[in-house]
Formats: structure tokens, sequence, C-alpha cells
């Protein structure tokens, strides 16, 4: 049965909450998981698996965040900028992520700031719609 | 002394659920400093002995294949306190257990009387996603914790 988008972020945000232990109003849908919610790597895993309960699906991390895989590999990473043969990897892993802007400036520091709150939603939003 | 905060498992579901138990004894060093006049497990402690409780219920659940280490206390709430001359008991169940990780929910009573509920996760360290190599055997899993589950004749070697 489709969700409506409201119902969706407002069940992402409370997953998030849960995990993460911020406030009801700062899991806003510009909020950065890691920088404005202080998400670790232990948290992302919390985090799917609260997804996972909360929409009724299942989750493979690599489907959400990017694996090692394309992190640590050469041939995506040259002098900090991620290559296009990269930004085609993250396409392909991780269709639901906005690499608009980030494609300008494909700066590897800048990566965190992609997993927001919106993010999560859109993911979710495809997964079950 | 040895780093055990659990005597023995009472119950053990593989992959589901576990309860063990501990007696709190006043042969049990800190208590004297924790505190002076007033004897009670410090709450640190009874995180540990779930810990240990959820990480070879975990463990076991994959073989003791992974390092299981634990990498996050969700939510740790405490109602009474565990006192010397009393035995506590330690549930967990499994909540989730992935690739990477697992949670779980434990409950500790003493009797009828529930003194804390812990949710915690747990990782295997090995499937990180930092990358980081450990070395090959599974330290984690030492004697002290292997012979906790030959007491309750869990056969271990599938």
């Amino acid at each position: 049965m489709p969700m409506s988008q409201e119902d969706i972020t407002g069940k992402v945000q409370e997953a998030l909450i849960e995990a993460l232990g911020v406030d009801d109003d700062e899991a806003t849908l510009e909020a950065t998981l890691i920088d404005d919610l202080g998400a670790e790597s232990i948290d992302f895993l919390d985090i799917i698996f609260r997804l996972e309960k909360a929409f009724d699906i299942k989750i493979a991390r690599e489907e959400l965040f990017p694996g090692d895989d394309v992190i640590s590999n050469a041939d995506f990473i040259v002098d900090g900028k991620v290559t296009q043969a990269g930004i085609d990897e993250m396409k392909k892993q991780l269709p639901h992520l906005d690499l608009s802007d980030f494609e300008s400036d494909p700066d590897v520091n800048k990566i965190p700031d992609l997993f927001t709150v919106k993010m999560i939603v859109d993911f979710i939003n495809s997964k079950i719609n | 002394m040895r780093w055990i905060w659990i005597d023995k498992f009472t119950e053990f579901e593989s992959g589901k659920r576990a309860v063990a138990v501990k007696s709190i004894t006043l042969a049990e060093e800190h208590l004297h400093d924790h505190f002076p006049g007033y004897p009670v497990m410090p709450n640190s402690l009874l995180t540990e002995a779930m810990a240990q409780t959820g990480g070879i219920l975990v463990g076991e659940a994959k073989d003791f294949k992974e390092k299981v280490i634990l990498a996050k206390i969700s939510k740790a709430t405490f109602y009474e306190v565990a006192r010397p001359g009393t035995q506590i008991t330690l549930e967990a169940v499994v909540e989730n257990i992935a690739k990477e990780a697992a949670s779980i929910k434990g409950t500790i009573r003493c009797g009828d009387i529930c003194i804390a509920e812990i949710a915690m996760m747990f990782s295997h360290i090995d499937q990180n996603m930092g990358g980081l190599d450990f070395p090959d055997d599974n330290f984690v899993f030492n004697d002290n914790f292997m012979s906790l589950l030959d007491t309750y004749n869990i056969n271990t070697s599938k």
C-alpha cells in the first residue's frame, strides 16, 4: 500500500531520533546525519535496523550507504576527488542520492554531507512506492 | 581476577534468546568501595554482564566466526539496585542479526523485580566499515566465555 511523503518523513524522523538520541526538532529534512545529528558508523546500522522494522522491508547496508569498495578504491578517488568512474559507481549503487551539486565539486570530504534526512526519505520512497 | 560477569546460562535458544544468572557476593572486591557500608553492583558492571550474555548469544548464532564487540548502548534504564547475597537473572533477546552488526534487548531481574532494561548493539569487527584488519584468531571468545556454554551443554562444534 503506497505511503504518503508525510508518513514516510514522520517515520524516518522517528527512527533517526531513536537511533541518534536527538531532539524532535533537530531531524529536519536538510539535516546531515554525520555533522548535524552526530551519527557514527554503528549508528548507520542501527538506523537501518529501525527503518527495516518501521517499513517492514529489508535493506542491505550498501543500498543506503556506500560500501568500502567505493571509498577505498583507487580508481574512484584521485587526489581527494571522486573520479567520473567513482561518481558513476555511486549513481549505480545509490540511485536515491542527489549528486547534482556534488558533481561540480566531487571532494571526497563532502561525501558525508550527502547523507541527509531527505536522502533517507527519498530512498524509502523509492523502495516502497 | 577474571573478567567474567555471568556465572551460568540457564536457557539458551540459539540465535533467539538466552538467560544467564549471576550471584553477587561480598567476595567481589569492588563492592567494598561501591559503596562503603552499602555495597551494590555498579550499573556499569550490570551493563557488562548483559553485554557478555548478549555477546555470547550473538556470537554463537554465527558459530563464533565473528569477533563480536559491544559497540553501542542504545538505552539503559536502572530501576533498582543489585545487592550482594542475591542472584540476578539476565535475559537477552535478539532483535536483529545482520552481516556487520547485531542488536539485542536485555532485562535484568532479581526474582520478580526488574532491576534494569538495557538495549545494545554489537559490531562484527571483521565486517566493519572502517576496513581495519584484526588478528586472525578470535580473541573475543576466550576460554572463560566458551566454557560457560560447555557447562550448558551447547554443542558449539557444528
